[in-house]
């Protein structure tokens, strides 16, 4: 990087080409007022308050925009200039109301600030009142133009980093104002009331409604948010210990500065909802009553000791931190003596686990969420990032505004779409063919990395042998793209090195999911797109705490760190480190264990903050399940429809009232801080489950905080040996992390694979387990979305995305609405094999026509009803993406 | 005499729809000559004769091809900058009514020395009905073989004054508002879609060809020190004969309104538009040069009967609702302004109100982000300097 030495205000500094001379004197502790600047944010040059004098610069150029040369001298703060700025301020000011005391924004407003640093006296000039529109019936924020500057970040937030476009400059002039197209509500702007914009605002102009009277915040805290896998990291803002606002944190390498609607307005609701469970619950005489802990505890402890080792099945939670993970396993493993053990993992990512495990030696994201960004090329294949992983789409569009490459892989028409330069939509269920097809081309034309194949893998010979199916004509046969784009997918993901691979459930909830995830590592290796920044294969977990849930071993087949359970050696050392000795045989995945109690094999069940009524496949064969159950015991934080068939309800403390780690999908291991005290009676689940490990007999469950968890965690387990809580304070750490001094791992593989040599994997075509037929001749494919987060019992609670999304809907091509006579807005049955559930239609080319889709948010349309439990052999996941359904208009609601 | 025919030499000589006329006078011959000479010759040559910029800014030609030429990249492009915009300037209207045959060899050399492969012409929205006669001669010249290394797009604005300025106007071929952008980066090497892009006014691309033909000493041999060759002015407003004059530069201003154009008495006159100078009625002797005052050309002439507060008022009036509205120094200073001259124009004036114009003169003009904003006050200060009275009649 070139040095640059520049002086400003007789100071000299050293600088770097290509920042600008505000940022240089950023860097250099040196003020300079400025309103229109953002860090996030190309320069604008709009307020004129950054004007510098520059000795051989014409006139007084703006510091934001201006580059530093070697040489300038700079002057930021001569009489002249603070005059000019003065001149420049009260012109802005003529327009704004004088109503700072009152200001909702008061304290925190930038105007303020910068009017007292150039010493605003007196207003001359004539005041201008503009008349501007309010508008204060827009879910969760206020906007109030009479306090708008003008400054633009918000238009520019929207556009460059968002991507959303949602909002822009309107008229011109002095009329100017933001606005929308053609004036038309925000909620149909494309708006994604990601709150960017309010945090971008320098004034009063935009406000967060819920917090707009509550002042300032007397302490912040920074903690992990509880929705998705992206990890972002949040600024809780508290007064007198209330939560008052939730912010973006600005410096981390997760979402810096970024966070979807979900994490900025979804949370505060929900904690304080007044549903909240407060006390543990019993069921007496079919009735959930209110008890104390001590005859709550009392219960389980004695019912769950009257079953055999084989009767009883832990469902565990990717909602909860590492430290109750890991108690949880423990607790089943070491007092239970079960390894019937399993969480929502299993519906999500298990091939990505199983397949990538088998062929790169470890089961996550080879690469860092930020380094998308730095990718030539991002190949998205079974992901709807934008909906899904909002804040990781932010790195893609990243990417694509610095000219890289993007392909979609998708049948439905996403969000991203409209960035990409390529999108394939191939049949539904027909990746593999796909991606041997794409590998098929790069092979024929020697696109491939001859080096990285020979030295970094192995049985490349027996893979490309099995090409020889995948001819291009049988591909387009299969999938119905047409050969050329097929071959022109192949060649940018080839030729644009470094290229990132990001995936998702569209490829893992397939019977085939574990070869779709070797298809994706076999085109992965054959362009050497592994172990180097920018490229990698990068499968988005779901829930915020599904990789650590699985780090941790809630998983019937290893101990925390993906070390065997059928292993001697390892058993033997947790048998060591436990005191007690362990069952060696592999326990049930959560969709045997469903079977199991079907068939009353499985006679209890301990529950932790999971919905499968909502979110597992067959859920009628779910429900039943959980019936036929001798006895339930279930954790959550709300009365959730599994929670309802409890016999006993423990309510849980949420994410803010207990300590502990998530780690993302990234791999990157990060604190979740108490702020508040549990709502009622509430408790952390890892005290729960060391109240009721303890009332077993249970030995090393006397943990006094989960500070204490992570180091047994961290003795026990090799990738997070070097993890500890003081570490965390300065920010998350990305394992593999073996040791105290070790910096942790932001992308694997680089040198080696894990597991030595990458395995290519010689695949084969299986369709779906279910395709359309005559009775049933649409398929069905489920997703999430923006608004809402997996079966809604948190985002549910909160009015304002229940204002942007409240019912179900079925996605249908307008072809296959018109031969069913459906207009938009009809309410329909879908119905499949296993069962029926109503939703409204939405008639949209997003979906291929033989193809409808809907969410699995709302209790009231409950997609999984329908949804296939045919599974994945290896990995044993459910095919929740496609099923055989038959669509009829319902005459009543 | 003053006047000089280059730039329109060929205005009412030749039938603007049929090329053969412009062929039977020229032949593209310039084009000819040039695609034999190299690029850096070309430019070499353009920057010998001294010729500036005619849209207002006098910007040398030949530096500003050089930039563009040598800023690496495969994609460049090159602009006519047709959005006459500025009040009372209709020379490249009459122009390209008349010759629009010149003005596209003009841009095919410009496009050939700078390396683009894709020029467009900006065409002001009001001058919609030029369209069709544009197209037709770039399709004529197409025809001919004449653009075989360039292709020319007409791209109309929407009616925004300030897309005639040339970051505005970039950002509205691109689609996009159009607002002025900060500058550097110079459209030179970072123009339209981030390319090395070259933006002539109409009559600069006129005096293209003429150079390449007879050279640069022969167009050097008229004009000014710094001011070569002639300009093409737009009278208008108190005189006998409004029109389209082509004067050498340098020529005195007396010459232009009096002898030429005809007027009887004259107070004031405004020269280069709304944001252009106000001179008195004792200046006529000033001459017409970059050194001096030129702006695009535009001249509009006030007789004794003119209220001054009247035309500086409608003057602002106009900047205020043109301004875009990206920087506050000129969307609030130019409606500042509005609301002093309203209270001058009502009577109601105070005596610090012509204190207050001046100091948000120098606001505007030393901190606006673009020329509009930094020009705004000069029909106020100059106004104040030379008919200070009539402000100071007018203060209650």
């Amino acid at each position: 990087m070139d040095k640059i030495k520049i002086t400003i205000d007789n100071k000299p500094i050293t600088g770097r080409a290509g920042m600008t001379v505000l940022e240089a004197a950023k860097m250099a502790g040196i003020y300079i007022p400025t309103l229109c600047y953002h860090p996030a944010l190309t320069p604008f040059g709009a307020c004129r308050l950054c004007i510098t004098e520059i000795e051989g610069m014409r006139g007084f150029p703006t510091s934001c925009t201006t580059p530093v040369n070697d040489g300038m001298v700079i002057k930021t703060n001569t009489p002249q200039l603070q005059e000019l700025r003065r001149g420049i301020l009260e012109l802005t000011i003529t327009d704004h109301p004088y109503s700072c005391i009152t200001c909702p924004t008061n304290g925190r407003c930038e105007l303020q600030k910068v009017a007292a640093n150039i010493g605003m006296k007196e207003i001359t000039l004539p005041y201008i009142y503009k008349k501007r529109p309010t508008y204060r019936n827009d879910p969760f924020f206020d906007r109030d133009y009479n306090m708008c500057i003008l400054c633009g970040r918000c238009v520019r937030i929207c556009h460059e980093v968002r991507g959303a476009t949602a909002i822009t400059f309107t008229q011109r002039g002095i009329k100017t104002v933001i606005g929308t197209a053609f004036g038309r509500p925000l909620q149909e702007s494309g708006c994604q009331f990601c709150g960017a914009c309010v945090d971008a605002c320098p004034t009063g102009a935009l406000t967060e409604r819920a917090r707009e009277w509550a002042g300032l915040a007397d302490r912040d805290v920074v903690t992990t948010c509880p929705y998705c896998g992206v990890g972002c990291q949040l600024s809780l803002q508290l007064k007198k210990n209330r939560i008052i606002e939730v912010l973006p944190h600005e410096k981390n390498e997760v979402n810096r500065g970024q966070v979807c609607v979900k994490g900025r307005f979804g949370i505060t609701e929900f904690v304080y909802h007044p549903q909240r469970l407060t006390t543990p619950l019993i069921k007496r005489n079919g009735k959930l009553t209110e008890a104390s802990w001590d005859e709550a505890l009392n219960l389980v402890t004695s019912r769950l000791a009257n079953y055999h080792k084989d009767e009883v099945a832990i469902i565990a939670s990717a909602k909860c931190t590492n430290e109750e993970n890991y108690v949880t396993q423990k607790f089943g493993r070491a007092v239970l003596g079960t390894n019937n053990i399993d969480h929502c993992a299993r519906l999500c990512h298990s091939p990505t686990v199983a397949g990538l495990a088998r062929v790169f030696g470890s089961g996550a994201m080879t690469n860092s969420i930020h380094d998308i960004g730095e990718a030539a090329c991002i190949l998205i294949i079974g992901t709807n990032t934008s909906e899904s992983h909002p804040v990781t789409a932010l790195e893609v569009l990243k990417a694509v505004r610095r000219g890289a490459k993007l392909i979609i892989i998708n049948p439905r028409e996403i969000e991203l779409v409209r960035f990409a330069d390529l999108w394939l939509r191939p049949r539904l269920g027909t990746d593999v063919p796909l991606l041997m097809g794409m590998a098929r081309t790069i092979v024929d034309e020697n696109l491939m990395d001859q080096a990285f194949i020979t030295e970094r893998c192995e049985n490349f010979d027996a893979f490309k042998k099995s090409l020889q199916n995948f001819t291009l004509d049988t591909v387009t046969q299969i999938t119905g793209v047409p050969k050329d784009k097929i071959s022109e997918a192949a060649h940018i993901y080839a030729t644009n090195k470094p290229a990132s691979l990001l995936f998702a459930m569209g490829i893992t909830q397939h019977s085939h999911g574990t070869d779709n995830v070797l298809a994706i590592a076999n085109l992965a290796m054959l362009t050497g797109n592994i172990g180097s920044p920018g490229s990698g294969v990068n499968p988005l977990r779901g829930q915020n705490n599904v990789q650590g849930a699985c780090d941790m071993g809630s998983l019937p087949n290893v101990f925390p760190g993906y070390q065997q359970t059928t292993n001697e050696t390892v058993r033997q050392k947790f048998e060591a480190a436990w005191d007690v000795s362990l069952n060696p045989t592999q326990g049930l995945t959560l969709t045997e264990i469903f079977d199991a109690a079907h068939h009353k094999r499985i006679k209890a069940i301990h529950l932790i903050g999971e919905n499968p009524i909502l979110s597992d496949p067959d859920a009628n064969h779910v429900r039943k399940a959980l019936e036929t159950l001798e006895f339930l015991v279930v954790q959550d934080i709300f009365l959730s429809e599994t929670a309802r068939l409890a016999d006993v309800v423990l309510p849980s403390a949420s994410f803010v009232e207990r300590d502990g780690t998530f780690t993302n999908t990234e791999r990157r291991v990060q604190r979740v801080r108490k702020v508040i005290e549990p709502i009622g009676a509430s408790r952390p689940d890892w005290w729960i489950i060391c109240q009721i490990a303890r009332g077993m007999g249970g030995k090393g469950f006397d943990f006094e905080n989960p500070s204490q968890i992570m180091d047994e965690i961290a003795h026990l387990t090799p990738i997070y040996g070097g993890i500890n809580y003081r570490r965390l304070q300065k920010g998350g750490l990305q394992w593999p992390c073996p040791t105290p001094d070790h910096l942790g791992t932001p992308i694997l593989h680089t040198q080696l694979f894990t597991r030595g040599k990458g395995r290519f994997t010689p695949l084969q075509y299986r369709p779906s387990a279910e395709l359309p037929d005559k009775t049933y001749p649409l398929v069905l494919t489920t997703g999430r979305r923006l608004f809402h987060f997996h079966t809604g019992t948190m985002t549910r609670k909160v009015k304002g995305l229940n204002t942007l999304l409240n019912e179900g809907l079925v996605e249908i091509n307008p072809i296959d609405a018109d031969a069913l006579g459906i207009v938009d807005g009809d309410i329909l049955k879908v119905i499949s094999r296993r069962g029926e559930v109503p939703a409204k239609a939405r008639v949209t080319e997003w979906s291929p026509a033989g193809v409808v889709y809907m969410d699995f948010h709302f209790a009231e349309s409950s997609t999984n009803i329908l949804t296939n439990t045919a599974l994945d052999l290896v990995a044993k996941i459910p095919e929740l993406k496609a099923c055989a359904v038959r669509i009829e208009k319902s005459h009543h609601r | 005499m003053p006047e000089k025919q280059i730039v329109l030499k060929n205005c009412q000589m030749i039938n603007p729809r049929d090329i053969n006329t412009y062929l039977a006078r020229h032949d593209f011959k310039a084009l000819a000559k040039a695609q034999v000479m190299e690029p850096d010759e070309i430019i070499n040559e353009v920057k010998a004769s001294g010729l500036r910029g005619r849209g207002g800014a006098g910007f040398p030609c030949g530096s500003k091809w050089e930039a563009a030429r040598n800023t690496p990249g495969d994609e460049k492009y090159l602009v006519g900058n047709a959005d006459e915009g500025e009040v009372g300037t209709f020379k490249d209207r009459y122009i390209i009514e008349n010759d629009p045959f010149t003005f596209i060899e003009g841009i095919t050399i410009a496009a050939y020395a700078i390396g683009a492969k894709q020029s467009y012409i900006y065409l002001r929205s009001e001058y919609h009905r030029l369209r069709n006669l544009l197209e037709n001669a770039i399709s004529q010249a197409k025809d001919k073989g004449f653009l075989k290394h360039v292709k020319i797009d007409i791209r109309e604005g929407a009616g925004a004054y300030i897309c005639g300025e040339e970051t505005a106007l970039m950002d509205s071929i691109e689609g996009k508002r159009g607002e002025p952008r900060y500058r550097p980066p110079f459209p030179t090497t970072k123009g339209l879609w981030g390319n090395p892009t070259v933006i002539n006014n109409v009559e600069t691309l006129m005096n293209i060809p003429n150079i390449i033909l007879n050279g640069a000493q022969q167009f050097r041999q008229i004009g000014t020190e710094r001011s070569k060759g002639t300009k093409v002015f737009s009278v208008s407003g108190d005189v006998a004969k409004p029109g389209v004059y082509e004067l050498v530069l340098g020529s005195k201003l007396r010459e232009l309104v009096i002898d030429l154009a005809g007027a009887e008495t004259v107070k004031m006159v405004q020269i280069g538009g709304a944001m252009g100078r106000i001179v008195s009625s004792t200046m006529l002797d000033t001459s017409l040069s970059f050194e001096t005052i030129l702006g695009a050309g535009g001249v509009i002439v006030y007789n004794e009967s003119r209220d001054t507060i009247d035309i500086v008022l409608r003057t602002m009036e106009f900047l205020n609702k043109e301004s875009c509205g990206k920087c506050s120094p000129c969307r609030e200073g130019t409606e500042a302004m509005v609301k002093i001259l309203q209270k001058f124009a009502g009577g109601r004036g105070t005596p610090k109100d012509t204190g207050l114009l001046e100091e948000l003169s120098s606001t505007m003009m030393l901190a606006s982000l673009c020329g509009l904003g930094q020009a705004a006050p000069f029909p106020v200060i100059d106004s104040l300097q030379y008919f200070r009275h009539d402000y100071e009649s007018r203060i209650k």
